[in-house]
């Protein structure tokens, strides 16, 4: 186990700079989740991690010691690739204790070892197989029990889940939280998808074209998102985030409706930004929105709204019966109005 | 309105034609499509083989039909110390031969899997040796051997290395080892080229995953390299194997078999006591003995070496 900080890690391809100076601090234990679009740099910062991509500017440091010029082997590290590199030609058994017979351990310490990862991931039974008459999520687990197996500093995941469906992906989604509990080994897990990232995280990295936007605590990103990106990336169904500015009553959207401000509003807000979640029915004193789609979930009733020409995602707790063209009245939940500037999107402190 | 139209409307299908008909009918199917191959294996390989298998039984010279005549021409060869100096040196060449084609040729086709400068140019160069035809192949190597005008000879002359002509084919075992050379040097590009495909089909993920588990580059070869290669190895050893073996052009363009019978492979004593000797039935007695080690062969290295477990998909655990 070990802490890993990044320092102003830049990374370039040939001329094609795609990482322009990312500092990341990841404590002893935690389990980090590096999330952002396709192309952002993710799997480039992994693999740097790794050693597989040498580093063009910046620092590294695993355990208190700078990785690089160590080369992968020497870094004490283990990874689960996204296609998860099995070797096709050794049993389960081969493939999970492949590292031990590098390293030349004895037969009876190298079943102990195996036999103790596959009972950790319930693979006791496939030991003989080899990877081809194995199902992706068993192929899943194995690629994970070779990782646990070397009992590493710091174990990597790049999109480990993204090719399995989406009902094994959940059930794969806890087990592996599970047993980052139970092992307690920095962490750190690559995805683009935003609900693995929340549902899994100690502290989330978000990125996008090279750079970071914003590290912190899954909650702490929902909440206080800093810039529209990450207003926009984290949450699903996604921020509704409306163009405009401050005018008479309150925030004038482009498309001309009218949004009550929260009484701590500050100038210079461009952007106003609500969640569908925080978007509530309302009485006589609502604003009233015509109801373009409706979709329910069984558990909350997602509607489309426009208001004016200012289209409006919410999503309610309670039952709508009225149907698409109709009119209901609905109103946000001021407390929980984000706004960022203008320009730079920046969230504006309230 | 809508509604009414589409319920009176019936997706019908079109009948088919007798034509269509008949090609559905898969008995049909199976007779045209495999007539052609049969029909050309049957006239130009399965009518020879026989006709040879039969010449070999019977004591045929050209412009004379023979009569059946048992194994006496297998008697005969059994005998014959020439036939067992080919049978030796065909069993030499082709072994040596394809232990060098292969050290060479998996070398180069691991270097030519990395990254290198001018790669693809590199790869086409590599092709050469193989695209030109045998005979020319051969014709060079016969200058290159010549016993006064040979240009290795001239070479360490120059450079002092030597102060005589270097004897390569006039002697019995300098004579082999410089066919095995020439045979190796022609080789070299089928089997570089088809491992170098072989070698881009391993995942470099797997190598990554290899160099995390603690793998050196000898044991990422060991272990991940050369048993992912093994089974193309073994079809493209076979191959070499039976085209080594059955080998003729280059020995009879170069030596003829001499000096003194020394180089004979089985396939050129078979031409040569057959054709300009005139003794079909012997020579064909000759090209039949082959048989059995090309079947050997054959079997070794597709049952040895060709199908992995791993690569089945059965649950036989
Ligand atoms: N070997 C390479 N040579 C040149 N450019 C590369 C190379 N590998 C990655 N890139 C570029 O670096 C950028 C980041 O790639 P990376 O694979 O890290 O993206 P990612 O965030 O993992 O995306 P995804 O979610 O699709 O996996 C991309 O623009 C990509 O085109
Ligand atoms: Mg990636």
């Amino acid at each position: 186990m070990a802490t890993v900080d990044i320092r102003k890690v830049r990374k370039a391809f040939g001329s094609v700079e795609v990482l322009h100076g990312v500092s990341v601090g990841i404590e002893d234990g935690e389990f980090v989740v590096l999330v952002g679009p396709s192309g952002c740099g993710k799997s480039t910062l992994l693999r740097m991690l790794a050693g597989l991509e040498n580093i063009t500017g910046g620092e590294i440091d695993i355990g208190g010691r700078v990785v690089n010029t160590v080369p992968p082997k020497d870094r004490d590290i283990a990874m689960v690739f996204q296609n998860y590199a099995l070797y096709p030609h050794m049993t389960v058994f081969d493939n999970m204790a492949f590292s031990m017979k590098l390293a030349k351990a004895p037969r009876e310490i190298m079943e102990r070892e195996v036999l103790k990862a596959a009972t950790i991931l319930g693979l006791e039974q496939l030991l003989h197989r080899f990877p081809r008459q194995l199902s992706g999520g068993q192929r899943q687990r194995v690629a994970m029990g070779r990782a646990i197996v070397r009992n590493p500093q710091v174990f990597l995941f790049d999109e480990p889940l993204s090719n399995l469906d989406a009902k094994l992906r959940v059930q794969m989604r806890s087990e592996i939280k599970e047993l980052h509990q139970r092992l307690k080994v920095t962490t750190v897990y690559v995805t683009h998808d935003q609900i693995e990232a929340m549902t899994m995280a100690d502290k989330i990295v978000v990125m996008n074209n090279g750079n970071i936007e914003q590290a912190g605590a899954p909650l702490e990103l929902y909440d206080r998102p800093a810039n529209l990106f990450v207003a926009g990336f984290i949450g699903s169904p996604a921020m509704n985030i409306l163009p405009g500015a401050i005018g008479e009553g309150g925030f004038v959207t482009e498309g001309g409706a009218v949004m009550p401000m929260p009484s701590t509003a500050r100038n210079g807000a461009g952007y106003y930004g609500i969640r569908p979640e925080h978007m509530r029915l309302a009485g006589e004193d609502g604003i009233p929105a015509t109801i373009q789609i409706v979709e329910p979930t069984g558990s909350e009733t997602q509607v489309m709204l426009r208001i004016g020409n200012t289209p409006l995602t919410c999503a309610f707790r309670e039952r709508i019966t009225a149907g698409p063209g109709e009119t209901i009245r609905v109103k946000p939940d001021l407390d929980l109005v984000h706004l960022f500037a203008g320009g730079s999107g920046q969230r504006l402190a309230s | 309105m809508t509604d009414a139209s589409l319920s009176t409307w019936v997706h019908r299908r079109a009948e088919p034609s007798w034509l269509g008909r008949l090609f559905d009918s898969k008995p049909f199917l199976v007779v045209i499509c495999l007539f052609p191959a049969v029909g050309l294996l049957m006239t130009f390989l399965t009518y020879p083989l026989a006709l040879g298998i039969y010449l070999a039984f019977t004591d045929t010279t050209i412009g004379r039909a023979g009569v059946w005549v048992g194994f006496e021409n297998f008697t005969y060869l059994l005998q014959d110390p020439i036939f067992w100096n080919a049978v030796f040196f065909s069993v030499f060449y082709t072994g040596i031969a394809t232990i060098g084609k292969f050290g060479l040729g998996l070398w180069l086709a691991l270097l030519l899997n990395n990254h290198l400068p001018f790669k693809s140019f590199l790869r086409a160069i590599i092709l050469l040796p193989w695209i030109v035809p045998t005979v020319l192949t051969a014709i060079a190597f016969w200058w290159i051997y010549d016993p006064q005008f040979s240009i290795i000879s001239h070479l360490l002359i120059k450079t002092g290395l030597r102060e005589t002509n270097v004897d390569f084919i006039n002697t019995a075992w300098p004579a082999r080892w410089s066919l095995i050379a020439a045979n190796i040097w022609r080789g070299i590009p089928f089997v570089a080229i088809s491992l170098l495909a072989g070698l881009q089909t391993i995942s470099p993920s797997l190598y990554e995953a290899a160099m995390l588990d603690g793998a050196t580059a000898w044991q990422r070869f060991r272990y991940i390299t050369f048993p992912m290669l093994l089974p193309i190895l073994a079809i493209v050893m076979t191959f070499s194997i039976i085209f080594t073996f059955t080998d003729f052009q280059l020995v009879y363009a170069i030596t003829r078999g001499g000096p003194v019978n020394s180089t004979h492979l089985l396939a050129t004593l078979a031409f040569q006591r057959g054709i300009p000797g005139g003794q079909l039935g012997e020579g064909s007695a000759i090209a039949v003995s082959m048989i059995p080690f090309l079947v050997f062969a054959t079997l070794f290295s597709y049952f040895a070496l060709a199908r992995r477990k791993w690569q089945q998909g059965e649950t036989n655990d």
